[in-house]
Order: structure tokens, then sequence, then C-alpha cells
């Protein structure tokens, strides 16, 4: 029944210009799971991820074919909003990328712009978003202090923050760590369980460990394809493919 | 030959570049500073507010100011949305191709052509050909397509400045293009388009060679009372007072001198106080 499934990909082929950069993905994302993306560099998981919310159309020259169904709706049908998609799928950056203004404007970013809140419903929205992303008790004192004065790891939860405050369903995460301290990794992997009760959560990641401690699934993409997609313990303890067992155990990266 | 020691090279080059830059500076702090020092006992209430009399040799510059001001207002009315909206364009919708290429030479190029070829340009379209007449409007007209250039170049620079990564987070919660050029890029570039603006309006305000066929009056007993009128303005009153009048008193041309000259300074101040607010703002 497609309504218990968040997105269903299938025979996804994506090309930047005449190259290739992924090939025949298939994959089913549950609601309420986390899936984790694994692969050597420039194997085509961010490639894959831009296009669950079509961030790839922004970028020119580009073909896709193949259907991604997400709750029922092929998101590249005609009459698809594509910005109320990307409202619905967020997306989290590698690096944290705050706007050099205040915590509270940047988390009232999107419901601004969107039109999705004012006034008091929109402080609301914005305490809301900060307590969900694990930030709201480290600097509730100062909702004015400029974002670009907190540490990386509370830039990156300031940016899930501000993706919550448009009410997604779903939240692309690509390498969401990468930039930080194990400690802030910490936190952020902390956060990432938590908003699993109400959201789909799709992460890449560089990290074996990472991708074990906080995924459902695990997908391993390899030059374009995705090879191996399975339980995140059947993936890290018996994977079928030899290639699998070797990215994952770090025999090659 | 006598080598010199590292020590001694860098001391010499030191002197020698310490030395232009003096030699930069000296000539235009005599001309500011002798201009402003023989024209400040010129400079009054009365000369800024009073219509000229006696053929200009005595009275005020009034019509001569206001005409500026209407002149710089009305080429920022002309020049801003156009060139703002064109560097949008250019920064964030063309695509590098041929065409925009070649605009960007065209620009580029239109900013060094002498302000007499838009004077003679203008003269062409505006006054004859759109028969506009010698008019605010048509001098207007011709200083916007100076000044265009120069607020494009400066603005797309602005724009080009503001990271991309903010407009992919942008676009990426589900705001359109248009809304993210207009609550996040254009904020973001804000200092430094005014900062292009006021250089490009700057100069306008001190040009007489595109306003001399296109709008610019010798002398006008009265103020202008629409666009369609000629328009004394502080440039060419400058010219007129300086070149064209037997027994001008030289107070009155220091005056002249120094009014124009301030107008230019504080909008020259303007624009380097909106690029250091601009500094202090980048934080990326
Ligand atoms: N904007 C782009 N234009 C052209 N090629 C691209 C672009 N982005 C990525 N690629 C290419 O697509 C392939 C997959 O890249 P990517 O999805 O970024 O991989 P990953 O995230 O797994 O490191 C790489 O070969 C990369 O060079
Ligand atoms: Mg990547």
């Amino acid at each position: 029944m497609s309504d218990e499934i968040t997105f269903q990909i299938e025979q996804l082929n994506f090309y930047y210009g005449n190259t290739q950069a992924l090939c025949d993905v298939n994959m089913t994302v549950l609601p309420r799971e986390i899936t984790a993306l694994i692969g050597p560099s420039g194997c085509g998981k961010s490639t894959f991820l831009r296009c669950l919310n079509r961030m790839n159309d922004t970028i020119t020259d580009t073909r896709i074919s193949g259907s991604i169904v997400l709750n029922g709706q092929n998101i590249y049908a005609p009459n698809i909003d594509e910005t109320e998609l990307r409202r619905q799928v967020g997306l989290v950056f590698q690096r944290p990328n705050p706007f050099p203004q205040s915590i509270f404007d940047n988390v009232a970013f999107g419901p601004r712009v969107l039109g999705i809140a004012t006034g008091n419903d929109l402080h609301e929205l914005v305490v809301q978003s900060l307590r969900a992303a694990a930030l709201w008790d480290e600097i509730k004192e100062d909702l004015k202090q400029p974002a670009l004065s907190l540490s990386l790891g509370q830039q990156q939860r300031l940016c899930i923050a501000r993706v919550l405050a448009v009410t997604p369903d779903v939240i692309l995460m690509d390498e969401p760590c990468s930039a930080l301290d194990p400690i802030a990794t910490n936190q952020i992997e902390e956060l990432i369980q938590e908003l699993k009760e109400h959201y789909t959560i799709v992460i890449v990641t560089h990290n074996m460990q990472q991708a074990a401690r906080v995924s459902d699934k695990t997908g391993f993409f390899w030059l374009g394809e995705l090879i191996e997609f399975d339980e995140t313990t059947t993936i890290f303890t018996r994977p079928s493919l030899q290639r699998t067992e070797d990215y994952v155990t770090g025999r090659f990266g | 030959m006598i080598r010199l020691s590292r020590h001694h090279t860098e001391r010499i080059v030191f002197a020698v570049i310490g030395l232009a830059s003096v030699a930069t500076a000296v000539p235009i702090i005599i001309i500011v500073s002798s201009i402003f020092f023989s024209g400040a006992e010129a400079v009054s209430w009365q000369f800024l507010l009073e219509m000229p009399r006696d053929g200009m040799r005595s009275g005020g510059i009034w019509p001569a100011i206001i005409g500026t001001i209407y002149l710089v207002v009305g080429t920022g009315l002309i020049s801003i949305p156009l060139g703002v909206a064109s560097a949008i364009y250019l920064s964030e919708y063309a695509a590098d191709s041929y065409w925009t290429r070649m605009i960007r030479l065209a620009i580029v190029n239109l900013a060094g052509i002498p302000s007499v070829v838009y004077g003679l340009f203008g003269l062409g379209l505006f006054v004859l050909f759109l028969d506009l007449g010698s008019s605010i409007v048509a001098a207007c007209l011709t200083l916007s397509i100076m000044t265009i250039p120069v607020i494009i170049s400066t603005a797309e620079e602005a724009l080009r400045a503001v990271p991309q990564s903010f407009r992919v987070v942008s676009v990426g919660m589900g705001a359109t293009r248009w809304q993210t050029i207009r609550r996040v890029v254009l904020p973001q570039a804000l200092p430094g388009i005014l900062t292009g603006v006021i250089l490009g309006l700057n100069r306008a305000a001190g040009e007489t060679a595109p306003i001399l066929f296109t709008g610019a009056a010798f002398f006008l007993p009265k103020l202008p009372n629409s666009i369609f009128d000629q328009t004394m303005a502080l440039p060419y009153h400058l010219f007129v007072i300086s070149t064209q009048v037997p027994e001008m008193p030289i107070t009155i041309q220091y005056g002249t001198a120094t009014v124009l000259l301030a107008f230019v300074l504080i909008m020259n101040i303007l624009a380097a106080s909106v690029r250091s607010w601009q500094r202090r703002k980048r934080e990326w």
C-alpha cells in the first residue's frame, strides 16, 4: 500500500550532461525510519539526495528518468509544485550555513517567506523548532544574537531548526556532521534519533559507525548504482556482496 | 655596480611607493583646500538660496543647485530601477551565453566612453529624434545612459558576492527564485548596490558635457516648471560664470566651485560609509 511508503524510487537514472551519475536506482523509504546512504566519494549519494526534493532542477543541463513517488504522488509529474515539495522534503547541508542574521531571523526565514505564520504564531513556531532541534536550552536567553556567533555544532542544529520551521515530513541530510568535532557530532546523532519520532530521515554519511548507530536501513552506492540496500544490521554484519563488506569494514575507502 | 642588500631594496621600494602616494594626494589637497578657502567667504545662506542677479554677477546660485538636485533625482529614478534590474538579470537569471558575454563587454566599454559622446548621443536621440527638446527629461535620460553601466557592473558584482549557499538554502526550503532574490540576495547585496548607485549618481551630478546639449540652460530667470523645461545646473553654471561672463567676481566662481565640490564630497563620504557598513555587516 502506497500510503505506508514514504518514497518509492524506481529505475532512477540521472545525467549531468552526458555523464551518468545515477544508474537504475531502486529504493523504498519507509515512514519514521532513518535511511543511511554510504559509499565512496563521487558515487552519486548527494545527487540522489537532491533528486528527492528536486534540487537538481536548479542545475542546468541535467536529465532524469524513472520515477520517485512520495506518499503516492510522482514528484516529477507535471502538476507537482516543486516549491511545495521542497517545503515538505527539507535539506540539511554538509557545512552549517546560517544566514548572517539573528538566530530568530534564521529560523523565522522560511515561515516568513512561505507565509506559514506571523506574530505570536511565528514566535511560537520558532521556539518549537529550536526545541525540536535541541538548541533551545543553549540559546533561549538571547534569540537576537547573531547566528554566526554560535559554535559550528550549534550552527548545524540551527540549520536543522530552520528546516523544521517550515514543517516538513522528510528531512534529507547530506553529511551533516562532516564539519563537526566528535562532541557536536554526537549531539547531532542524538538529535537525529529524536527527530525520527516525527520525521522520515535520509542521511548521507562517510562515517560507518554513524550509519551503524543511527540508521534502520543502509544503502551502499557504488559508481552511481545502489548495489546493496538492506536492514542496517544486515549490511554491517552479513552483507551479501563482498564489495559492501570491504567498504563497511574499511578495507577500502 | 653596488649590490643592495634585501634590506636596503625594501627601504627604497617603500620610499618610492610612499612618495608616489604623497605626489597623488598633494595636488588634490591643494586644489580642494584652495577652493574651499577662497570659496568659503562667498558661501552664505543668501548665496545658496537666492536667484542670480546682475547677469549672474551677484545674488545666489539657487536655480543651479535645485537644477542639479532635479537632474540627480531624475537620473536616479530612471537608472536605479533599470540598472539594478539588469544586474539581477545578469547575475541571477541569465545563463553564461554568447549574448550575456556581449552585454557585459558592452557595459564595460560604455563605462569608458567620454562624456561628451553621451551628450551628443542624447542630443541626437532624446532632444531631436524623440523630440523632447532641450529639457530636464532629456538630460536625465542622457545622464542615465552614462550612469546605468556603472550601476549594473557594481550591482552585479555585489550580487555575485552573496554566497551561493544562501540561495540554495532558500530554494531548498520551498522559496521561489524571486522570493530568494528579494528576501536573501538583495538584502545581502544592498550595501554594494548602494555604493554603485551613489558613485554613478555622483558622476551624473558633476558632469557638464552630457547635459550641455540636452537640458542645461545658460541662465534662467525662474525655476523650471516641468520636466520639459530646461534647467540650470551647478557644473554648467560654473563653466558659464568662469568663461562666458565678463567681469565676473572671482568670489562667486569660487563659491560655486565650493558648493559643487561639497555636493560631490558629501556623496563620496556617503558611499564610503556605506562601504564600511557593508564590511562590518559581511561576516561570511
Ligand atoms: N553539478 C554537477 N555538475 C556535473 N557533475 C556533477 C555535479 N555534481 C556532481 N557531479 C558528478 O556526479 C558524480 C556524483 O557526485 P555526487 O553526487 O556529489 O557524489 P557523492 O555525494 O557520493 O560524493 C560525480 O562524478 C560528480 O563529479
Ligand atoms: Mg556528496
